[in-house]
């Protein structure tokens, strides 16, 4: 279908290298997953998704409600929220406050928001520095790579690569031993910390009921940039409001033990407005700046608006047997796997890669495993009518078209079905029963070409079933 | 399958106007296509008490695809609704309806079990094969390792994207292959002519066998 993605899956699909890394940590999460949501430790799980879906069913149907309220509260304890449209916005916004401070060096921590309107690039291009501080972001960061993964954004890199990157972008002694990597990349971001101006974060909630802000972590450095720097923003799409601080009992319990099999994360923390009198530690301004970037586009659609219940955990794209294939670069957008080819083409349009929502076999592993049920096939069926009726407007892929028209006449009219069934046996070549691995220059069309391209076809009947079924009668 | 079921005493009968359910269309997004042979369908097979299926994805479609083609025509939908009550997949149709584990077959094989995605997870089949399987005489049933994996064929995407459906199939073969089954069954032809079309290109002698064709031997 579209160049650019076959060709990145065929890159993908040859190195082998790369398979066995993508196969081998989506393997380890996938299992990490099933184990921590088993009946025995979380036996509750089914209700607990039901209920997630059910909350934030209701917080998208009222988005408009929940955001004021949150807006409220965050303004009265001190903070200030800034709607953004899109990352041009977002930008400026940055831009300008970092200007008003007199910033130079800006600390982040891991947020698939920022990568969504590419800020970094947009800062490091008025000369700010924007460094990086999860470790596997900051490890793509200085060899200028997106992430792979929402959760995992360095997935696809071994030690051996990191041993590389690091020798090569920050002149260390070439070094394997992970710990010791580690520690190379914290003493660098150590004093990054201490002497940056602002920290950006995401946010993996927005509680509406208390103003606060909930970020779930494992490195700690979440924390070191919401609290070291004078300022602190946050960047958080619209959909990340819930309603009530309670509602956390839910989804506390079902975000890490899906995005990696933990049962809570090693950081959780819940930040509200900016340093109070009396208080040792926090920002001296504290900004949440929520962005639309084509969210609000999804809200009118009854079916696909489920998509931004997606509370990027991830654990799509470890089911996903084309993700584990592909990989994330694949994926056109910062959004990789199921979820990413149901988000894309919603903020993008579905236009933009239209093969993307058909690179599915619909084998449904994504809903099954996600925590807030997003029925991903569903979604994907509805992107694939789209994309159709666009392409009819458009006049492109008539050859297709046709020939799904020419199928839906053949499956109404049963008489020529049957004989087209027997001219089709009649052309394939005879065989003995059998399998096909090559084509009759008569049968050499692009469909036939591509499944034999990988496997064999079967060979026709010595009987079909009805002439079988008349005879035995 | 049409042996099984009269064996059980079941009268069978094949309309011979049958074709497809749609689902080729429905999932390549030509709604209107998948609904004029949605149609044929609804109409060919109106007069019958139970319609059995020998697909778990064929069954999917009609069960869970059909009323989503009509939601703007309430009449057909009434019927659409009528329908799904009656269509049940072959192996839910023998431990559920026909309320039977033990169909007399005999086949002197090492077997695996491919569940299809759209069984295993549209219509939440798992057990009912498995015991169908585990009362064939002879049958050891080895599961593969993982088991719930799909075996890439996905209707059109296996030709819009071969290589990836073709290496999606490869990691199934190495599944099936480690078991040490001489044989792979399953309830959808399609994911069968996948795995046995991957199996013939490596040169494998494993075959594989619908589980009508494992339950009608003797």
């Amino acid at each position: 279908m579209s160049v650019e993605f076959d060709q990145k899956a065929h890159e993908t699909l040859a190195d082998a290298n790369l398979q066995l890394a993508i196969y081998t940590s989506t393997g380890r999460l996938k299992r990490g997953r099933v184990a921590s949501v088993a009946s025995d430790v979380l036996p509750d799980y089914q209700e607990l998704r039901t209920q997630a879906n059910a909350i934030k069913k209701h917080a998208i149907d009222n988005l408009d409600y929940y955001l004021e309220e949150f807006e409220r509260n965050v303004t009265a304890r001190g903070g200030k929220v800034v709607y953004c449209k899109d990352a041009t916005a977002v930008a400026d916004f940055v831009l300008g406050l970092a200007k008003e401070r007199g910033a130079g060096l800006i600390v982040k921590s891991k947020s698939m928001t920022t990568e969504e309107v590419d800020l970094n690039e947009r800062l490091e291009h008025h000369g700010l520095e924007s460094v990086e501080t999860d470790l596997g972001e900051y490890i793509l960061q200085l060899n200028h790579e997106k992430p792979y993964h929402i959760v995992l954004p360095a997935l696809h890199k071994t030690r051996y690569d990191v041993a590389e990157i690091f020798t090569r972008r920050l002149n260390a002694p070439h070094e394997t031993v992970i710990e010791k990597q580690t520690a190379l990349a914290c003493g660098v971001l150590r004093d990054k910390f201490l002497k940056a101006d602002i920290g950006i974060s995401g946010a993996n909630f927005l509680v509406a009921d208390s103003g606060a802000i909930v970020i779930i972590e494992n490195e700690g450095n979440a924390r070191l940039t919401t609290t070291a720097p004078r300022v602190h923003i946050v960047l958080a799409g619209i959909e990340k409001v819930i309603p009530r601080a309670r509602d956390l009992a839910t989804f506390l319990k079902l975000l890490a033990r899906s995005a990696t099999g933990q049962f809570l994360s090693a950081y959780t923390s819940f930040l509200s407005g900016a340093r109070r009198p009396g208080e040792i530690d926090g920002p001296d301004e504290f900004y949440v700046v929520l962005l639309d970037n084509g969210r609000t586009r999804l809200l009118p659609d009854r079916e696909k608006r489920q998509t931004l219940y997606c509370i990027r955990c991830g654990a799509c794209l470890n089911a996903c047997p084309v993700y584990r294939k592909i990989g994330g670069y694949s994926f056109p957008g910062v959004y990789s796997g199921p979820i990413g080819a149901i988000l894309t083409p919603q903020f993008l349009g579905v236009t933009h890669e239209p093969a993307l929502p058909f690179a599915s076999s619909l084998c449904g592993a994504c809903a099954e495993v996600c925590p807030v049920k997003i029925d991903i096939p569903k979604v994907l069926l509805e992107l694939r009518s789209e994309v159709q009726k666009a392409e009819t407007r458009d006049n492109r892929n008539r050859l297709e078209r046709l020939s799904f028209r020419a199928f839906a006449w053949l499956m109404t009219h049963p008489r020529l079905y049957e004989m087209a069934g027997r001219i089709a046996a009649w052309m394939a070549p005879a065989g003995e029963g059998k399998w096909i691995s090559s084509a009759p220059p008569w049968m050499n069309l692009p469909p036939v070409r591509a499944w034999l391209s990988q496997r064999d076809l079967p060979p026709p009947p010595a009987k079909s079933f009805r002439e079988q079924w008349r005879q035995r009668r | 399958m049409a042996s099984v079921l009269e064996g059980l005493g079941y009268q069978v009968d094949f309309p011979e106007n049958q074709t497809c359910c749609g689902q080729p269309a429905f999932n390549s997004g030509y709604r209107d296509e998948a609904r004029a042979v949605a149609r044929h369908f609804i109409r060919t097979f109106a007069g019958y008490e139970r319609i059995v299926v020998p697909s778990g994805s064929c069954t999917s479609m009609i069960v869970h695809h059909f009323a989503e083609l009509f939601r703007k025509e309430p009449e057909t939908l009434e019927r659409v609704h009528a329908l799904e009550k009656r269509v049940w997949e072959f192996s839910t149709f023998l431990t559920e309806v026909a309320g039977v584990e033990d169909v007399g077959a005999h086949l002197d094989e090492v077997v695996t079990f491919h569940d299809g995605c759209h069984a295993l997870r549209d219509l939440a089949i798992h057990d009912a094969p498995r015991k169908l399987l585990s009362r064939v005489r002879g049958l050891e049933l080895r599961e593969m390792q993982p088991n719930d994996e799909c075996c890439g064929f996905g209707g059109t995407f296996s030709v819009k994207f071969a290589e990836l459906s073709g290496a999606m199939a490869r990691t199934k073969l190495d599944a099936i292959l480690q078991t040490g089954a001489t044989t792979v069954v399953s309830l959808d032809p399609s994911c069968l002519m996948q795995i046995q079309g991957a199996l013939s290109r490596a040169g494998k002698a494993v075959r594989t066998m619908h589980l009508a064709e494992v339950l009608a031997s003797r």
